[in-house]
């Protein structure tokens, strides 16, 4: 039987769309007050329960995620640069892609684990926040060297007041001050209509994965290997890393898939302004057509299983 | 009604350009742009602008001949290899020649 969530339904109802050809479009602004929507919801989510469960973050585990953050994108840079055969500047870019974080998957992860009753840390969505930039970074670093001839100063500047960050911060602290009974008005919209807005945000990422899959051309067995293998590889790590730094089950899974996912917002633009002669069809490409789609289908239900193995190790 | 001849600048380029663009133009003392979201096709494919992050931009000045020609030279030097851009001109004239 087909046991798939109807927010993936959603999705292969956009993507096949998407590939017909067919009459439809959502307006820009629909995706902009839609992602909004999820950003703020799993940021709240996250604040209200640190605020019910009064845990912190501990310095350890912030400090193993940098690391984890900087450290993925070099598998990443080597297996493109020399398996692949990419040019240095292609090859860091999709290296910066796969270290860095899709928010997207985090949101249909969470929306799995909810619909499972698998409980994670609370403090996830904090992992996203110090995930996202570091492998950017990274990827700069090996595309120009040390001692580059970079603008950092606005390029960190836009990274880390980049929209998800702001309002993943943004919504865990209001969650985290106002705390559950002061949440309770708001909670309808964000927490009750959570499936639905996430349903409409994977119709257009649908769309979006079906117009992208139309620049794999040149690289196409690579792009499409990498963006099968590199998740997976991640995942391991990801489940490792949780496990040595003793997470629950649902935070291993978290933290398989986050090292799984690869940005399509951050990493694209911050490469595209910092790193222009790589060619931006290449990453986006992989890690929307391929690595989306793979993650969401068949990723989260595998990294659950890879967590729960490892967990019980 | 009198008229002032000027020169209008039309960049269409990618939408990520959008702030380094503006600071070239101010930095070479434009007052004043127009910039609408735009989408179409080209030598570096088809750009939708239905999605923010791979739209285009159509950033419109109007100023002087001179100035015109620094910031095509400006614009061409800076964003030329490496960005999907094309620049062109046309005389306008306008009323006000104070504004522009």
């Amino acid at each position: 039987m087909l046991n798939l969530d109807p927010v993936i339904l959603f999705f292969l109802l956009g993507a096949f769309a998407g590939l017909a050809r067919a009459e439809l479009r959502l307006p820009a602004a629909i995706y902009d007050f839609v992602s909004t929507l999820l950003l703020l919801a799993i940021g709240l989510k996250g604040g209200v329960e640190l605020a019910r469960a009064g845990e912190g973050v501990p310095a350890l585990e912030l400090t193993a995620l940098l690391a984890l953050g900087f450290g993925l994108p070099l598998p990443a840079f080597l297996a493109a640069r020399y398996l692949g055969r990419l040019s240095r500047p292609d090859a860091a870019s999709l290296a910066a892609h796969y270290g860095s974080v899709s928010v997207g998957t985090f949101a249909v992860l969470i929306g799995h684990l909810a619909t499972q009753g698998i409980a994670y840390e609370a403090r996830a969505p904090v992992w996203v926040v110090v995930l996202e930039v570091p492998a950017i970074l990274a990827g700069i670093l090996l595309a120009r060297g040390l001692g580059a001839n970079v603008a950092w100063k606005p390029l960190l500047r836009e990274l880390l007041l980049g929209r998800s960050i702001v309002l993943l911060l943004g919504g865990l602290a209001i969650g985290w001050l106002s705390g559950p009974d002061g949440t309770a008005s708001i909670q309808p919209l964000f927490f009750g209509l959570f499936k639905g807005i996430l349903a409409l945000f994977l119709l257009e990422m649908g769309l979006i994965a079906a117009t992208q899959l139309g620049s794999l051309r040149r690289n196409a067995v690579f792009l499409v290997l990498f963006g099968v293998l590199m998740p997976l590889f991640g995942a391991v790590v990801g489940a490792l890393l949780g496990r040595a730094l003793g997470l629950s089950v649902g935070g291993i899974t978290v933290l398989a898939t986050l090292a799984a996912s690869a940005s399509y917002i951050a990493a694209p633009t911050a490469m595209r302004t910092a790193v222009p002669e790589a060619n931006p069809a290449l990453s986006l490409t992989a890690s929307l057509a391929v690595t989306f789609p793979f993650n969401i289908i068949v990723g989260i239900p595998l990294y659950q299983r890879l967590a729960s193995a490892i967990a019980a190790f | 009604m009198q008229q002032y001849p000027r020169r209008m600048v039309t960049i269409v380029t990618e939408a990520v350009l959008e702030r380094a663009l503006i600071a070239e133009l101010e930095a070479l003392g434009v007052r004043g742009f127009t910039i609408t979201d735009a989408r179409g096709k080209g030598s570096r494919g088809t750009r939708q602008s239905d999605w923010g992050q791979a739209g285009n931009i159509r950033v419109e000045v109007i100023c002087d001949p001179a100035l015109a020609d620094r910031i095509a030279d400006r614009v061409r030097e800076r964003f030329y290899d490496h960005y999907a851009m094309i620049l062109f001109m046309q005389d306008v004239g306008v009323l006000r020649s104070d504004k522009f």
